[in-house]
């Protein structure tokens, strides 16, 4: 089964139904029609040059534009990282930390990925690779800013529990234990509460995808499965990293507990 | 002995002191002065300038977790990580002998910590730390919840450590209380140390914490920080 192609008057009869949101921003007075507009804006224009940008990477099948391609993808996904923090760590900390732990967890769950279960020949093709990389990146990304955002704000907030056990003699890892603890549990959550409810509530848009691309629904779900499984992986070792290299950051050899290394209160 | 020199951090300017086994030095002064900066510093909780040692060691020679433990630092509020009381306590039947002497004779390990009041949770938190065994123990307001009875058993307590090799350096607003435990005292003013006498009725009850000399005061003021 070949998929079904959309003609652009399909996509601008669909693009009435955001007639109805703008309809009741302004019924409502929500004051909402200006971000709507550049959001919808900008959705249609991004896509339209991911679309190109993809065109043009699997013709080529070159590892320096996938590579370049993976890179800049990892870079946008650290400055979200750094963007979702209320209290960001100082210097380059914010998003070299983030980024670091992204693309390294991310990283290394896609090649293992391509490298073994799916196999594409060569193995970097970025038919394969780049899909991959994205899903992976977006919920990796998810669990390493949960981690870190839960570990400086739980710091800030129960600082003088902290304390309390560094000048009774506990060393930094004793002291930050319990924070350290929260903040992976946190990063941790999304991921298993999607595992738990997937296919259930709702159907993952990768295999939807792949359903409405013409692909047998069990060969789909194998699929969706594999990334379920790349996703988990790839958070557990971002969120891992991002939690325990915070937490070193934010005490010193001293075991002190420096806060001073994180900037004042921000609004998200 | 413990010996401060030239120990710095940022509003707290070149405090030295020395400090005997088992000697008490009181530290007053207002609020915002620098007293509990001061403390921090010598507990190694701030990075700070300057050296400090206990008989004859540098604590930079002595992983900070060990010097911790024997310059151990007490806030005026201290804090609590875990909810039931007894997870707070490496060795409870050593800190239930401080219990005794405080007035919490009937506690429970199992007790969460929010039921206690302000001012039992004090006593414990002095009991917590007495447990560990310190060689010194930096006091910041340690009476400032309790009542009258709870202040003369913890001054008593204190005394009886002190008799053990134990020094003490305690913060306090009170004066007539800096003078009760304390053999030597300093005052200090705008994070700046300097020798205090020992407490006399005030002439003028709107300055309580009146410095030793009025040179020394146009001086410091002089200097400004």
């Amino acid at each position: 089964m070949t998929p079904i192609a959309l003609s652009n008057w399909d996509l601008a009869l669909a693009a009435l139904l955001i007639l109805i949101n703008g309809a009741l921003s302004i019924l409502l007075s929500l004051g909402l029609e200006r971000q709507l507009f550049i959001a919808t804006l900008r959705m249609i224009v991004q896509l339209i040059l991911v679309g190109l940008v993809l065109t043009t990477l699997f013709s080529l099948v070159s590892p320096g534009w996938t590579a370049l391609a993976a890179f800049a993808m990892v870079a946008f996904a650290g400055r979200e990282v750094a963007a979702r923090q209320e209290r960001r760590l100082t210097g380059g900390w914010s998003y070299g930390l983030g980024t670091a732990c992204v693309l390294f967890a991310a990283g290394l769950v896609t090649v293992f990925a391509l490298a073994t279960q799916v196999g594409p020949d060569p193995w970097y093709h970025p038919r394969y690779a780049i899909p991959l990389l994205g899903m992976v990146l977006g919920n990796t990304m998810t669990g390493v800013s949960l981690g870190l955002h839960t570990l400086t704000s739980n710091l800030t907030r129960e600082r003088a529990a902290v304390e309390a056990r560094l000048m009774l003699g506990a060393n930094r890892r004793e002291a930050l234990l319990p924070v350290t603890r929260a903040a992976l549990k946190a990063a941790m959550m999304p991921i298993i509460n999607s595992m738990a409810a997937t296919g259930l509530v709702a159907l993952p848009g990768m295999m939807t995808g792949q359903i409405l691309a013409g692909a047998d629904p069990s060969e789909a779900v194998k699929y969706q499965i594999l990334v379920m499984f790349l996703i988990a992986g790839g958070t557990a070792i971002g969120a891992t990293g991002v939690v325990l290299a915070g937490g070193r950051r934010l005490t010193d050899s001293r075991h002190r507990l420096r806060l001073d290394r994180l900037h004042p209160l921000r609004s998200v | 002995m413990l010996a401060i020199k030239g120990l710095s951090r940022p509003n707290l300017l070149e405090a030295s002191l020395e400090l005997a086994d088992g000697e008490c030095l009181a530290i007053r002064g207002a609020s915002g002065s620098g007293k509990s900066l001061l403390l921090r510093a010598i507990a190694d909780l701030d990075p700070s300038d300057g050296e400090v040692a206990l008989d004859g060691f540098s604590r930079e020679s002595i992983p900070a977790p060990d010097w911790r433990r024997q310059v151990c630092y007490l806030p005026a509020e201290a804090g609590w990580w875990a909810e039931d009381l007894g997870a707070h306590f490496a060795d409870w039947d050593r800190a239930v002998r401080f219990f005794r002497r405080l007035g919490l004779a009937d506690v429970e390990k199992a007790w969460p910590v929010t039921r206690l009041s302000t001012g039992e949770r004090q006593r414990l938190a002095l009991s917590r730390a007495l447990a560990i065994g310190p060689r010194v123990l930096l006091l910041d307001e340690p009476t400032s919840g309790l009542d009258r009875k709870s202040v003369a058993a913890v001054e008593e307590l204190i005394a009886d450590v002190r008799k053990d090799g134990t020094s003490v350096i305690w913060v306090t607003h009170d004066p007539a209380q800096a003078d009760r435990v304390a053999s030597r005292w300093l005052y200090i003013e705008n994070g700046r140390l300097r020798d205090a006498l020992p407490y006399q009725e005030p002439d003028d009850t709107a300055s309580l914490d009146a410095p030793a000399s009025e040179s020394r005061l146009k001086l410091d003021r002089g200097a400004g920080l």
